[in-house]
């Protein structure tokens, strides 16, 4: 798949006249979809999961029933609903590193983390991540430990993971705001590391 | 369907492009080809399955070159004809011929509420679940015409149930319009090694969920 900085002339006014054609055919109003488009372009965001992942590192408690119920916990704090339904989250650790793909579509966890990056729809990440994963994460800058092994999680149903990655060191005064800032989309793709203090996030 | 869009393993498609965080849209057509699919898909005439085996019926040679809001668009005019919303002639002349036929429409008022509620797709079963997590399982090989979500990569490995998640929603029957027939799915490990040979990290593992029906004792 190309991207569409590549191609893709004569698209803008095919799908200007189809959303002409649906909004005479009385099927869609036109206000609703400028209320999806603000949905998802403002308010729901990788800023979300970032709460989530930030919570769990600083609330044990919360840590657990994310664990246990991802779809519950991320409830607690508001969020859930669409590509959200069924969610379970994924723990970092020294010795396990979560990488999540849809090889077949775009699967992504909407409500805690928006629309899917280009990258997560592409040909190269989808045909890639399955079977190198570690060749993936260099695109992405990241070397891991030797020895960690990569899980690499393929959303084929209706189940969308959330990676919590690992709390970076240097972190014991920081207040959950201030952690939720070093925490990346990528880190909750599994594509990348929270950031340490200090880091500017991308 | 083995189509285009069951990409894993392939090579050849070069790097990943890693992309800013606030990035959102390349352009403001795709802002109204995904508020389009949505409200479309909201109307009620066709499932997400549905949805996506359309996106994986577009034939490879156009699939592999569209960029992915434009596989959308195409996926959504195929959708309107086979379900008699919209004609192709209305597709090539840019405008409604006639009145539309009576569909569900989502009002700008109730967008927040029905993302916000989301469709959930667990079910309950009167059966039991064939496989319980720590049981080794072979992934059937299978090649349907029509929808699955069985990866070809997978098909006629071996791996170790990680998980049941619970049931539901079979999406190559619903697709078709035959029904949820919901069965139980499972979180299910591969090794690398065992998908992709020798060569493959052998510290590595790939997990896919996977429903009943695609699985078989090892």
């Amino acid at each position: 798949m190309v991207t569409d900085r590549a191609g893709d002339a004569g698209i803008a006014t095919r799908v200007a006249a189809l959303e002409e054609i649906l909004v005479e055919k009385g099927y869609v109003d036109p206000a609703a979809l400028d209320e999806i488009i603000a949905t998802y372009e403002h308010d729901v965001g990788p800023r979300n999961g970032a709460r989530v992942v930030a919570r769990a590192w600083t609330d044990p408690g919360y840590r657990e029933r994310l664990l246990a119920d991802a779809t519950a916990a991320i409830a607690e704090l508001g969020y859930g609903g669409r590509q959200g339904e069924h969610m379970v989250a994924l723990e970092n650790t020294p010795q396990v590193h979560h990488l999540v793909v849809c090889t077949l579509c775009s699967c992504y966890p909407w409500p805690v983390l928006g629309l899917p990056p280009t990258w997560y729809k592409s040909a190269a990440y989808r045909s890639r991540a399955v079977i190198d994963p570690r060749g993936v994460l260099a695109d992405f800058g990241v070397t891991l430990a030797d020895g960690t092994r990569i899980a690499v999680h393929d959303s084929t149903a209706e189940v969308r993971y959330l990676v919590v990655p690992m709390r970076p060191p240097g972190t014991d005064g920081l207040d959950e705001d201030a952690l939720a800032g070093l925490v990346t989309r990528d880190s909750m793709i599994g594509t990348g590391l929270a950031l340490a203090p200090g880091e500017v996030r991308g | 369907m083995n189509g285009a869009a069951d990409l894993g393993g392939m090579m050849g498609f070069g790097p990943v492009v890693p992309e800013p965080e606030d990035h959102r849209f390349d352009a403001g057509w795709q802002r109204r080809a995904l508020a389009l699919t949505l409200a479309m898909g909201a109307a009620g005439r066709w499932s997400i399955d549905e949805g996506r085996h359309a996106r994986e019926s577009i034939p490879p040679p156009e699939y592999l070159t569209s960029s992915y809001y434009a596989i959308w668009v195409r996926a959504l005019e195929d959708l309107l004809v086979a379900h008699g919303l919209v004609t192709r002639a209305e597709l090539a002349a840019g405008r409604a011929d006639g009145p539309g036929e009576p569909v569900r429409v989502l009002r700008a008022g109730d967008v927040r509420a029905a993302l916000a509620a989301g469709t959930p797709y667990s079910r309950q079963v009167a059966s039991s679940a064939r496989f319980a997590a720590g049981q080794r399982v072979r992934a059937r090989v299978m090649n349907p015409a029509g929808h699955t979500r069985l990866p070809r990569y997978v098909r006629g490995r071996t791996g170790t149930v990680v998980t049941v998640h619970g049931a539901h929603v079979l999406p190559d029957s619903n697709a078709r319009g035959a029904g949820e027939s919901p069965q139980w799915l499972y979180q299910v490990r591969f090794d690398a090694r065992e998908l992709w040979g020798e060569d493959a990290d052998p510290a590595s593992t790939v997990d896919v969920d996977a429903w009943e029906s695609y699985l078989e004792p090892a």
